[in-house]
């Protein structure tokens, strides 16, 4: 997939010298990566669910307020390690002044839906596993979860919602045992099996190419990108 | 779908694979996974042209840099280069609509080498196709292709008996053969670049040392040949330990171990110098004849002669016991 040499990534924008663009920026930020943090103040600083909870809000509060993003260094260290670094220090800053009440100051700037995280956050995740590769999990779910919701939207606006239905009915939510055939959802939605064929190969590569463009969306060089590409599909676990 | 998506561990490994999944080819239906390489996943596929079923290595990366695009192009022209029964042919080059490039090559119905080692097999059908093994790499360095990755995972054994060698992605092509695959600038410029860099390639265990620092040249073929050739003597992988190669020289013949130490040597200059060396050497041992690798005491010598002209010595012996029998009995008969 080729991107245009005007496109400027979320990173890019969150540094922006217009702050209309870089507050829409770090929301989108935020709303990527207020999951793996929370999940990594859990395991890493063994914070109870109300307590990450608070750390997580107080961070991005004090991340916008010090205009944090702006300050990544794109050549230096990924923008996730900058970020989990940047949670280590706040936390751990946090929780040596003792200054709980002041983190948010009891803002609420994200919508955080923590039991979904809590949810996942398995025995085995706090007893065997590294919170990095937790944290990797929970970021990988986040792209993905974002590259869903741009699908969504650009669908919608073309109104393609019945390409979104068979997407979602078999490649999201079916497993391989309970998947329905192709004949079966053409039947059920009054349409040919083979516009399901073909509905379905073009949902395909349009996710494909959001997910890149959300990974590119998250990265501070093409270098980066691509390490996060493979990071993704699995080629390595951080 | 819902606004808020939720999605499941089970629900992102669907999307992962299906992200990394190469999209329908209006040619090729790709179907499952079968092999991977450091920069290629092979996929069996059928051709609906041809209606016949292929093998397709699509570049890896979802996000390739050039560089790794123009190699597969040229591993596809090395391969095609290179027209010999030991080496996989090509039939294809082609992008597929999300832009990763593949080819298409034989799909090779077989067992690999390592494990088809494992299996009850005698130590002269192992060297035999350790022959087949050599005789495609000399071909390859006649044609100027160093392989650089030789190990038993690269070795296909057809269901005809046929052996191929496979996986080329990181062979280093000789300048003056360069120029017979290049179509253009650019895979040109590409040529070597895992060498000129000084990125080490190879698999530890079959690389030689000098593939440490990104050199080498046909003497490191011989290095990852010596490495098959401990695998098919010993079924273990070679590494560079002591106790390992102290446990080899217990199980075998001397003549034997000589020839994968001198193919291992660690000083280029001390292997053999080429493949066809390093053949000669196992099929004289075959043969029983003597070794270039291993000086004979004058019991071995005698040994080895035993050994090779056991069908003539078995008559001689036959014939003089006979002789003796027949001595004895004609004396008995003149003493009644």
């Amino acid at each position: 997939m080729s991107f245009p040499a005007t496109h400027i990534s979320l990173i890019r924008r969150a540094r922006s010298g217009d702050a209309d663009i870089r507050a829409r920026a770090q929301d989108a930020l935020a709303a990527v990566y207020w999951a793996p943090i929370y999940a990594h103040v859990r395991l890493s600083h063994h914070q109870e669910p109300a307590d990450a909870e608070d750390l997580t809000q107080g961070f991005f509060v004090d991340a916008l307020r010090r205009d944090l993003f702006a300050r990544y260094e794109p050549g230096r260290a990924r923008f996730r390690t900058f970020v989990r670094t940047c949670v280590d220090s706040y936390v751990s800053n946090a929780l040596q002044a003792e200054r709980r009440q002041k983190r948010g100051g009891g803002a609420t700037i994200l919508p955080l839906d923590v039991v979904d995280v809590e949810d996942r956050l398995t025995i085995e995740d706090a007893a065997e596993h590294d919170p990095d590769v937790v944290f990797h999990r929970e970021w990988a779910r986040s792209v993905f979860v974002t590259a869903l919701a741009r699908l969504r939207e650009r669908y919608e606006e073309s109104e393609r919602q019945l390409h979104l239905t068979l997407f979602d009915r078999y490649d999201i939510q079916a497993s391989e045992q309970d998947r329905p055939t192709y004949a079966q959802l053409a039947a059920e939605y009054g349409i040919a099996p083979t516009q399901v064929t073909n509905w379905l190969a073009a949902t395909r590569r349009d996710f494909r190419a959001i997910v890149l463009e959300t990974i590119r969306d998250l990265s501070g060089s093409d270098e980066e990108f691509r390490d996060e590409a493979k990071a993704l599909l699995g080629w390595r676990e951080e | 779908m819902s606004a808020q998506v939720q999605l499941s561990d089970g629900a992102v490994a669907r999307l992962r694979e299906l992200v990394d999944r190469p999209p329908a080819d209006a040619r090729y239906e790709i179907g499952a996974q079968i092999g991977e390489g450091g920069m290629g996943v092979v996929y069996l596929a059928h051709d609906r042209e041809l209606n016949r079923d292929v093998a397709v290595k699509i570049l890896r990366a979802p996000v390739p840099t050039d560089d790794e695009r123009m190699r597969i192009v040229r591993e596809a022209r090395i391969l095609a280069s290179l027209e010999h029964p030991g080496i996989v042919p090509v039939h294809d080059v082609g992008t597929l609509s999300d832009g990763r490039l593949f080819y298409v090559m034989k799909h090779v119905r077989g067992e690999r080498l390592d494990d088809f080692a494992r299996s009850e097999r005698s130590r002269s059908e192992l060297l035999r196709l350790f022959l087949q093994v050599c005789d495609a790499v000399a071909f390859a360095h006649a044609a100027g292709v160093v392989h650089r990755d030789l190990k038993p995972q690269n070795v296909m054994l057809g269901a005809f008996g046929e052996v191929l060698v496979l996986d080329w992605g990181v062979a280093k092509v000789h300048t003056h053969s360069m120029e017979l695959l290049e179509h253009n600038d650019s895979v040109a410029a590409s040529e070597n670049h895992a060498t000129v860099s000084g990125t080490a390639v190879g698999t530890p265990g079959y690389m030689a040392p000098e593939q440490l620092h990104g050199g080498g040249d046909e003497r490191v073929d011989v290095f990852g040949l010596a490495g098959i050739l401990f695998f098919l003597l010993t079924h273990e992988h070679p590494m560079a330990n002591d106790d390992q190669w102290t446990r080899m020289r217990d199980g075998l013949p001397a003549p034997l171990r000589a020839i994968c130490e001198r193919a291992r040597s660690l000083d280029p200059a001390s292997r053999y110098q080429a493949v066809a060396a390093l053949a000669v050497d196992v099929t004289n041992y075959l043969d029983a004849l003597p070794v270039a690798a291993h000086k004979e005491s004058l019991f071995e010598q005698l040994r080895r002669l035993a050994a090779r002209h056991r069908t003539a010595l078995v008559l001689v012996l036959a014939y003089l016991l006979m002789r003796v029998a027949l001595l004895i009995f004609a004396r008995g008969q003149r003493l009644v």
